[in-house]
């Protein structure tokens, strides 16, 4: 189960900044603190795929952050199956935006690390490779990640998540730095292994294209102090194609111009 | 007209004769600066007489037994300063509010010369191995504890959220983390460190003891017999650069060098 209730939830931090940055905000100062996140209140049912989007230093991370329990909300709760986070925990696998794995670890050590209760060798060494060849690193068990490329690194921590068998796995950019042609087979594998496992999956893009061909539901964040501005349910049948779906052709021209971007190509 | 392409890593012939090109040459010159000279070989011995007399040193052991009890003494206290100043580095390096506390000690301790420590040793431990040990001990503690805290300090963040995402318990912190991602810095410590060592035990042997290629030298200069004095400097050297090759070894173990693999 991986369903997530976030009520209310603010985060602001100590302002650095002297001067105020503008009097006609009262939002954005209140007393010395700045707030990032202002009232998000969301409800994410188990098994969805959410994609947040969001100009860069909205929040957005935070958030994810927040939810996976690096940082603590300000004001607000955030529930997990109806219990308060209350720290990082193996029920909800944050992926990192550059790469998390052990760079003294070998692959097949790393995607073990969620296999330790395991006690068998054998039995964890067969999970281990399960997990390496459903991401199709099978070979590569022995090496050190920096001897992998990027995207078989990425390829790589997604196993390790998906080894601990997490109800939600949080994802920070996770296509960021990648080639093209990577980005687009890892975001094909994203969309598979959620249609195979149907776990929760958190995600935060820069992409509005991931976005729309990936989600079950958008949520973008903007303003200032950042709020939800738009939380959309997509219930497109995938694959996704923008040329063969107008509807979904229109709604992206729609999010490009939410975004600031007058013509989408 | 013919050129050659080495490939990367393929060694020119003979590449292996430099470092021995380097020692003639030093030879040479100190031949002809000994002939030339006008010294005596009582006060300048040329490498001749030197390495004739320690050939007489070696036969009759006094070389190799002196040189044993100032590896023993620098083992001694390389491996305890080794094993009390990586765990308190750790831990320093761990614990960020106890290291204001305790790094402005070691920060003021650390300049203060083992050899200042010498009467104190004496007075404490008394004539023997003891007091060398403690200062050989003392010369490379604080190097240790510091390069340590500093290696730790250094371990990318992300590391300990991924440790805690996948429910490390605190040993696992240290022995799954924390010190393999400090492996190959402590490694680079050790190298300094012994090397200080070795500078340190001759000193104190030149005080408390009676072995030791410290005391051989002062010995020699007692009686007089500056080859001998010269026998033990390079049996000093000898050892050195054996030491510093064992340590390289060590960084080139894999655990030591997942930092320097690139693809």
């Amino acid at each position: 189960m991986g369903r997530i209730t976030i009520e209310k939830l603010n985060k602001t931090y100590a302002n650095r900044r002297k001067d105020p940055r503008s009097d006609d905000d009262p939002l954005l100062r209140q007393g010395d603190r700045v707030v990032v996140l202002f009232d998000i209140d969301l409800n994410i049912m188990d098994g969805e795929m959410v994609c947040f989007l969001g100009p860069s230093g909205c929040g957005k991370s935070t958030l994810l952050r927040i939810i996976a329990g690096f940082e603590a909300p300000s004001d607000g709760r955030v529930q997990i199956n109806g219990k308060p986070v209350r720290g990082p925990s193996a029920d909800h696998i944050f992926v990192f935006q550059h790469s998390g794995l052990f760079p003294w670890m070998t692959v097949a050590e790393n995607v073990g690390l969620g296999l330790r209760h395991l006690k068998n060798r054998r039995d964890r060494q067969e999970h281990v490779s399960e997990f390496i060849e459903m991401v199709e690193l099978d070979g590569f068990e022995q090496h050190y990640p920096r001897q992998l490329s990027g995207g078989m690194q990425r390829r790589a921590e997604l196993a390790r998540a998906l080894a601990v068998n997490p109800d939600i796995m949080i994802m920070d950019e996770p296509f960021s730095g990648l080639d093209f042609l990577t980005h687009m087979k890892m975001r094909e594998e994203v969309v598979n292994m959620h249609a195979f496992i149907q776990k929760t999956i958190l995600l935060v893009t820069h992409n509005i294209d991931d976005a729309l061909i990936m989600g079950d539901r958008i949520v973008i964040l903007g303003g200032s102090p950042t709020r939800v501005i738009m939380d959309r349910t997509l219930d497109f049948p995938r694959p996704r194609d923008f040329e063969k779906s107008p509807e979904l052709s229109l709604l992206r021209s729609e999010l490009f111009l939410m975004m600031g971007v007058n013509y989408a190509v | 007209m013919t050129t050659t392409v080495r490939r990367k890593g393929e060694k020119q012939p003979y590449a292996y004769l430099m470092p021995f090109l380097g020692f003639f040459a030093l030879l040479l010159i100190w031949d002809v600066l000994a002939r030339f000279s006008g010294w005596s070989r009582e006060v300048f011995p040329g490498p001749v007489v030197v390495l004739v007399s320690m050939g007489e040193l070696l036969a009759d052991g006094t070389l190799v037994r002196h040189t044993v009890a100032s590896l023993f003494r620098v083992t001694v206290g390389f491996y305890l300063a080794a094993a009390l100043g990586i765990p308190v580095g750790i831990a320093l390096g761990m614990m960020k509010a106890t290291r204001s506390l305790i790094n402005p000690l070691i920060q003021f301790l650390r300049p203060i010369s083992p050899l200042a420590w010498i009467p104190l040793a004496m007075l404490w431990f008394g004539i023997g191995d003891p007091p060398a040990i403690f200062l050989i001990f003392l010369s490379s503690f604080f190097p240790l504890v510091v390069s340590t805290t500093i290696a730790v300090d250094g371990i990318n963040p992300t590391y300990f959220h991924v440790a805690a995402n996948f429910n490390f318990s605190r040993t696992e912190i240290i022995t799954r983390l924390v010190i393999p991602a400090i492996i190959p810095e402590v490694v680079t410590a050790l190298r300094m460190t012994v090397t200080i060592s070795w500078l340190v035990v001759v000193a104190a042997e030149m005080i408390a003891v009676q072995s030791g290629l410290g005391f051989l030298i002062l010995d020699s200069r007692n009686a007089l017999r500056m080859d001998y004095v010269m026998d033990g400097m390079i049996a000093i050297g000898l050892v050195g650069l054996t030491l510093d090759y064992l340590m390289r070894q060590l960084g080139d173990l894999e655990s030591a060098s997942w930092r320097k693999m690139t693809h």
